[in-house]
């Protein structure tokens, strides 16, 4: 019977490695992330300095597991859950707001008739087709023009109003069979009975993918930070984390570990969404 | 009217956030810096500007070579995935897990893997291989398409995958009546009814290129390697020194770029569907 699992496991000798591959950046910080700071500065020391011949010291194991690392991260210096905070304080009225405001317009895109329907989806369409850097001169302008510069809302605003939720769930609308709404209709119920109802239930694995995505995007973010908030102590710790000296290499595993760790949960535990919220965006154009 | 209520409150912001000063902007590029007037010294300088050549060339090569590349990797993964294979689902997890990882989380182990005195070059060392500056040199262009695939291929592989569960599977029972081998059967029938997720990977990989700016900053700073100096850093740069019509007109640039690759994009799929009918 090697004919019926030699190509099912010929396949995965295949895939498996290369599995392995991907997930070895994440298994490295969080290895590391558990050694003493001693260890890590015998094995990384020479991170950045050409004069030596030294070279790094990749190790799997550490020679004592050690959560001397997330104690100073945690505890000892506030700073870094301050720079946490700053991201949460961020991305969340985003994720909050972006998801609201879109979920009423996807309605609307999705299931209802009006003029100029087709002409504006295609300009919410295209500007979510544009890279960050060609909508960071307008958000800029309308920051600095609105007073936001340096703070917080000149990234939570534009965030709110971004085009992709509004791309992302109409996806999901398009799907609802249009007798559901004559239905309820001809029942007498309002637009917003409709789409309390009996949209917001069907749609609800796109909101889910949406939450997913948004965290995925501004926890990340990097670049609008960079430009709207001139002070350090705003800065989320996504920029910061760039910014770590050699003389805190120690801690910064930690750090770095603490930082995906949210991430990756949400991740983990709406995985079916996350997949399903994409493939859907992706069959029906 | 209920329409518009719904719309109101997300075209109200977008109009205010993106509308309104993208439109303004458009104005800005074409603004005189000393004095009033319209005119079109902005773009030439632009143009003529080395670095702006520099920053657009690395930006049309790196898209150019890493996207493909993206495409046929992913693709060739979830044609195995989309088999019998053992551990299926674990092995999804793992591919697009490095997608939520943030970035500034792995930026270390970037530097772990190709410092000067990173674990590649000992291994290069230990093979008798010449060690070299992965990212101060020519070779920064390599590590950077290595991480924008390793961040991208789950996305594209869950694409591929949802598009090849679409393919009816009496397609390839007939196929098999009438005696098609397997290759034909890829390129009869896999390929042909893959087109229109093919496409929306293209679209997806292309943006998500412009992406790996975040990566390159977090490794190299604002000002790295020649060879992976991008529009994002040029436009980044101009923005620190407030040279706003500058960045104004190359937005405009930009923008005019990506709506052309879309039609070009658009065009190409519907001449595909064409076909298949």
């Amino acid at each position: 019977m090697i004919k019926g699992w030699g190509a099912p496991l010929l396949r995965s000798l295949l895939l498996i490695p290369i599995a392995g591959l991907l997930l070895l950046p994440v298994v490295l910080t969080v290895v590391n992330s558990l050694m003493t700071k001693r260890e890590i500065n015998a094995n990384y020391g020479m991170l950045g300095k050409t004069d030596t011949s030294f070279f790094v010291n990749l190790k799997w194991i550490p020679d004592w597991v050690s959560f001397q690392q997330y104690k100073e991260v945690l505890i000892s210096s506030p700073q870094f859950l301050h720079l946490f905070w700053n991201s949460v304080y961020m991305v969340v009225p985003i994720i909050v707001g972006q998801t609201i405001v879109a979920t009423l317009a996807a309605f609307a895109f999705g299931k209802l008739r009006f003029r100029g329907r087709e002409a504006l989806f295609l300009i919410y369409l295209m500007t979510m087709l544009m890279p960050f850097q060609v909508t960071l001169v307008p958000n800029y302008l309308m920051a600095d023009r609105l007073g936001l510069l340096n703070h917080p809302s000149s990234i939570i605003l534009p965030g709110v109003f971004g085009a992709f939720g509004v791309f992302l769930l109409r996806q999901f609308m398009l799907h609802i069979h249009s007798s559901f709404i004559e239905a309820a209709k001809m029942d007498g119920a309002g637009i917003m009975r409709i789409l309390v109802s009996i949209a917001l239930p069907m749609v609800k694995p796109g909101i889910a993918a949406l939450v997913v995505l948004l965290f995925v995007d501004y926890w990340n973010m990097v670049e609008q930070p960079l430009i709207f908030l001139q002070d350090a102590a705003m800065q989320p710790l996504s920029v910061f984390l760039s910014r770590i000296q050699e003389d805190q290499l120690g801690v910064s595993f930690a750090v770095s570990v603490v930082y995906m760790m949210p991430m990756v949960l949400l991740f983990l535990s709406a995985e079916r969404y996350f997949i399903e919220g994409i493939q859907l965006s992706g069959v029906k154009g | 009217m209920g329409a518009f209520w719904l719309l109101a409150p997300s075209l109200v912001g977008f109009s205010i956030f993106y509308l309104i000063p993208f439109g303004q902007s458009i104005l800005g590029s074409f603004e005189d810096r000393l004095g009033g007037g319209l005119t079109f010294s902005n773009y030439k300088e632009l143009l003529l500007s080395s670095s702006f050549q520099k920053a657009a060339s690395n930006t049309f090569l790196f898209t150019a070579i890493s996207v493909p590349i993206l495409v046929a990797i992913s693709l060739l993964l979830a044609l195995f995935l989309n088999q019998r294979v053992f551990l299926r689902n674990w092995l999804r997890t793992a591919y697009v897990l490095p997608l939520v990882v943030p970035v500034a989380s792995i930026v270390l182990v970037w530097q772990i893997l190709f410092d000067w005195n990173g674990a590649i070059n000992a291994v290069m060392q230990h093979f008798g291989l010449d060690r070299r500056d992965w990212m101060k040199s020519e070779w920064a262009g390599f590590v950077i398409i290595l991480v924008y695939i390793w961040k991208n291929i789950g996305y594209n592989v869950i694409l591929f995958l949802a598009g090849l569960q679409n393919i009816p599977g009496q397609y390839y029972e007939i196929a098999d009546l009438e005696g098609a081998g397997p290759v034909r059967k890829l390129f009869g029938i896999t390929l042909i009814y893959l087109t229109p997720t093919t496409f929306l990977v293209v679209l997806m990989s292309v943006l998500n290129s412009f992406k790996v700016f975040r990566e390159t900053y977090l490794v190299a700073g604002p000002y790295p390697h020649d060879r992976i100096y991008m529009m994002q850093h040029y436009m980044n740069n101009m923005f620190l020194s407030l040279d706003i019509q500058k960045v104004s007109a190359a937005a405009v640039l930009m923008a005019l770029c990506i709506m052309a690759l879309v039609f070009i994009l658009f065009r190409t799929e519907r001449m595909f569907r064409s076909f298949m009918e």
